[in-house]
């Protein structure tokens, strides 16, 4: 694949050329960056330039080196070559103390708070002039302060355990603002929030851009850059394809940029083949979670064959234990599960996938291969105890070889072979494998949870791609994601779920994302 | 990654043959290194004592035979506790499966009046069904109420050390024996036959080589062994794949408990001809079976080698105290310090290390993965 003509290769301009920008000395650059780990070059040669009253955006795959960059700035790994310069002075940020001490603030993916001590407590815990005694006490009141002045209202009494997942995201970013970060990154901010809570981030990154911060936003969504974003820089297998104003951009533009070739945006058509038969029949569904609470609280929908039905919502709403109890990997309460013309309330996942229901489960590596085994035993990781793969006791290694290599050719998975330790293989051909092993058995109902979750635009492209050929060839398909731009992509109709329930099932074509949104957040429709 | 000194540590989930094999030598020699500290300190030239250990052990015409009467036991509860492991249940109780085949042995050719030629293969049956009914229950419970099966096996290994003392004291007491804590004499019918001039029993020996090879046919071939080996690298996998858990660990237990039963007939029908005090029937069999089957790595058919290595240790033990006045129980702090080490370089098996002095930071390209998922993409078909 070849660099597009039209892209500006190599460098981009340490300072923009922006009119009015070009004497300004950036608040942080980063000069020639290179950092390589055994095989991988993860950052080659980077340069990027972020100035104070900006929110910059680093776009890129998975993969394309963005987490690499940001955990140098944050002195967790050192480059092996190239420098970082804060107001134009040189620095040597050896560990996130002195990323700190720098102003690099850092709002990680995955909270780093302590569940059961107050918002004040978590946010005195990295202050250095707190008090030996009550140290919560001092920072109550710069919290409501901060809180009022970015929009970032959270109760500094209340316990971290008892706050939704948006107001921990507050929380970590007024820790980093309270610890006098100048330089704010977040990474992949959006990906646990509703619309609407993406939105009000945007308008506390706004506010913190006004207070003449810098932000840097890591984020693999396009639609979030153009909303978000003053200047994006795009990453690609470690290098930087280009800096660029967002005013001077397109979706489409990123997305080349991003992925190095025209992206097709346009998904196959759905055929009409929509029968009358429902593929999946679930009537008032209960179903305890592993504290034995209940997760899933009185569920009833219905998936026709030759339909995608989408289920939405905020992660933890029940999502899990809902698709368990589907595949027989969770007893339910209560309630009735039929796939056509049987009954199979409670059977055992051997069961479901013997009447033709595949699993696309959300933990690839955990739950969907078995890492050390090889590709052609992942394979048939279902179907090695029924024929062909299977003579009396013994498992027939020439079948299960033979059919490797089908699968192989068929779904074009990357391997070096048939024997290779699944393990090896990348995230997107590992999803590659599960697919080809699920839709191989030609099932009749498909419970897909997260199937694109970190892959790339190619891989989740493709992914995409097989789910919708298999509904047009008839089958019915739950679709599971957190992603809500997928759920509108690929789904006929929407059920949205929330604190285990359904807040109302929607068609696609007809749903505003506002509407989805608020339905995620409690409102029945 | 991590540099030490000119080495380099690189991360390599992938454990090659050669490697496993250089670092379990490596664990040993370090074993034989600090072993070496110990002699030294009880005031014998360590040089003298590896010399004692290795050739004394391997060229005397009549020690070399004796290695292989500790191996056999090693061997059979060696592939059993090895087939556990491969199913993630951590077996500990080998000595006490070992124990309850001694018993059913003995009682079948005492206390019954089994025909002749029927004797043998009775003994080993039952052996096999009491080693095998002493570890259902640590996985019943397991199962059942999720008791740590470390515990309950190894609490199990009391229980019938404390019941073949019970027997031999009392109930089991031979009229015979003029006092002593043993049983009577098996019956003629029940000795095993030994190679001519030594004391190995030869069909315990057959016996162990042939599980050794079914075990292997049994992870590799079968749809069992598939079943297992998904259990033991992934449970969750397992569970996905709808394989019962419940039927996959009980089968397991099933014959590992029954392999240490038959080792555990081994030793009374082929050495002691009688049941007595259970340190005198087996001497931390079952314990250095654990080790043995540690250092084979998960192969059944390395048990062979690694049953037949602890076999050389343990009659070295016998050599350092005819000839060095060193007590036999010497043995013990060497398997000790063997599986120490085994367990302690685990990791460096996920790890190649290299020769990288002054540590320039090389650039190693990465075409090769971008080439394959290039020519994975092109043989794509919607």
């Amino acid at each position: 694949m070849g660099e597009p003509p039209d892209m500006p290769a190599g460098q981009p301009p340490i300072v923009p050329s922006g009119a009015g920008e070009m004497a300004r000395v950036p608040r942080l650059s980063v000069r020639n960056v290179t950092k390589t780990f055994p095989g991988v070059i993860a950052n080659a040669d980077v340069s990027l330039a972020i100035h104070g009253g900006e929110v910059h955006a680093l776009l890129g795959e998975n993969g394309a080196g963005k987490t690499t960059l940001m955990n140098i700035l944050y002195g967790i790994y050192q480059p092996d070559a190239g420098e970082i310069f804060i107001d134009g002075r040189r620095v040597d940020i050896r560990s996130p103390r002195d990323a700190i001490a720098h102003g690099l603030g850092m709002v990680p993916q995955h909270f780093l708070l302590v569940r059961r001590h107050t918002v004040a407590e978590n946010v005195a815990l990295g202050l250095r002039e707190t008090g030996f005694l009550f140290p919560a006490r001092r920072v109550e009141e710069q919290i409501r302060e901060a809180g009022e002045r970015y929009g970032l209202a959270v109760d500094p009494h209340a316990h971290v355990w008892q706050l939704s997942i948006s107001e921990q995201q507050r929380v970590e970013i007024l820790k980093a603002l309270l610890r006098g970060a100048e330089i704010l990154v977040l990474d992949e901010p959006t990906s646990v929030l509703t619309p609407q809570e993406a939105a009000q981030l945007f308008t506390v990154l706004k506010r913190m851009k006004a207070e003449g911060h810098a932000v840097i936003f890591i984020t693999h969504k396009l639609d979030e850059v153009m909303e978000a974003a003053d200047r994006v820089t795009v990453l690609r297998k470690g290098k930087v394809i280009g800096t660029e104003p967002i005013t001077a951009v397109d979706k489409r533009t990123l997305a080349r940029m991003m992925v190095g070739r025209d992206v097709e945006f346009q998904l196959p058509g759905r055929l009409d083949t929509e029968g009358d038969r429902a593929a999946l029949t679930v009537e008032d569904l209960w179903v305890r979670d592993d504290r034995d609470l209940p997760a899933v609280r009185g569920v009833s929908f219905a998936v026709r064959q030759g339909e995608i039905l989408g289920v939405a919502g905020v992660a933890g709403n029940g999502q899990r234990e809902l698709i368990e109890a589907l595949t027989g990997l969770r007893p339910a309460e209560k309630g009735r599960v039929i796939v056509p013309a049987r009954e199979v309330t409670n059977r055992s996942a051997r069961e479901l996938y013997e009447v033709g229901v595949a699993h696309i489960p959300e933990e690839r590596m955990r739950t969907g291969i078995v890492p050390q085994m090889t590709v052609a035993e992942n394979l048939v990781l279902k179907r090695f105890r029924y024929p062909p793969f299977s003579r009396g006791p013994l498992v027939d290694l020439r079948a299960v070889g033979g059919f490797a290599i089908q699968m192989i050719a068929e779904y074009g998975i990357a391997t070096p072979g048939p024997r290779t330790p699944a393990r090896s293989l990348s995230g997107g051909n590992i999803q590659k494998l599960i697919l080809a092993r699920e839709l191989s058995a030609q099932p009749g109902l498909i419970v897909a949870a997260h199937p694109t979750y970190g892959l790339d635009v190619s891989a989740t492209e493709q992914i995409h791609r097989l789910l919708l050929h298999r509904r047009n060839e008839g089958a019915g398909i739950v679709l599971v994601s957190e992603d809500l731009e997928e759920i509108l992509a690929l789904s006929d109709r929407i059920a949205v779920l929330f604190r285990g329930e359904v807040m109302g099932i929607v068609a696609a074509s007809a749903v505003e994302r506002e509407t989805l949104g608020l339905m995620m957040a409690g409102q029945r429709s | 990654m991590r540099q030490l000194g000119p080495l380099r540590f690189e991360h390599d989930p992938e454990s090659s043959l050669t490697r496993t094999m250089f670092v379990s030598a490596l664990a040993i020699a370090a074993a034989f290194l600090v072993a070496g500290l110990i002699f030294w300190a009880y005031g014998v030239d360590p040089l003298r004592a590896y010399r004692v250990i290795l050739v004394d052990t391997l060229a005397d015409p009549r020690a070399l035979p004796e290695i292989f009467v500790p191996a056999i036991p090693l061997l059979l509860a060696g592939i059993g506790l090895l087939l556990a492991f491969r199913a993630q249940f951590y077996n500990i109780g080998a000595e006490g499966q070992l124990l309850a085949g001694t018993i059913a042995a003995t009682w079948i050719a005492v206390f019954t009046s089994t025909p002749g030629p029927l004797m043998l293969p009775m003994m080993f049956i039952t052996g096999f069904l009491a080693g095998a009914l002493w570890g259902l229950l640590p996985s019943l419970l397991k199962l059942r109420l999720n008791v740590n099966e470390v515990i309950t096996t190894l609490m199990m290994n009391y229980i019938a050390l404390y019941a073949v003392s019970w027997l031999v004291t009392g109930p089991w007491k031979g009229p015979s024996v003029r006092g002593f804590a043993y049983t009577d004499t098996f019956p003629d019918s029940a000795w095993l036959p030994y190679l001519p001039g030594t004391r190995i029993h030869w069909p315990t020996l057959l016996l162990g080589i042939a599980l050794a090879i079914l075990v292997a046919f049994l992870l590799n071939r079968t749809r069992f062994g598939f079943e297992i080996r998904v259990q033991g690298h992934s449970p969750e996998a397992a569970r996905y794949a709808g394989i019962n858990p419940l039927r996959t660990t009980l089968l397991v237990m099933l014959i590992s408990g029954g392999f240490a039963g038959l080792a555990g007939v081994g030793e009374v029908a082929g050495i002691h001809h009688k049941l007595l005090d259970p340190s005198q029937v087996s001497l931390g069999y079952g314990y250095v079976a654990i080790i043995a089957a540690w250092l084979a790595r998960g192969n059944p058919l390395a048990v062979i080698v690694t049953a037949v290595f602890f076999g050389l240790i343990y009659s070295s033990g016998d050599v350092m105290q005819v000839s060095l006045q060193m007590p036999a129980r010497v043995t013990d702090v060497f398997n000790g310090l063997i599986l120490f080490f085994l367990i302690g370089s685990e990791r460096l098996l996920h790890y190649r290390v290299r020769w990288m002095p002054a540590a320039t930071n090389q650039t190693v390209p990465a075409t090769l993965p971008e080439e394959q998922a290039a020519s994975g993409r092109e043989r794509w078909k919607s």
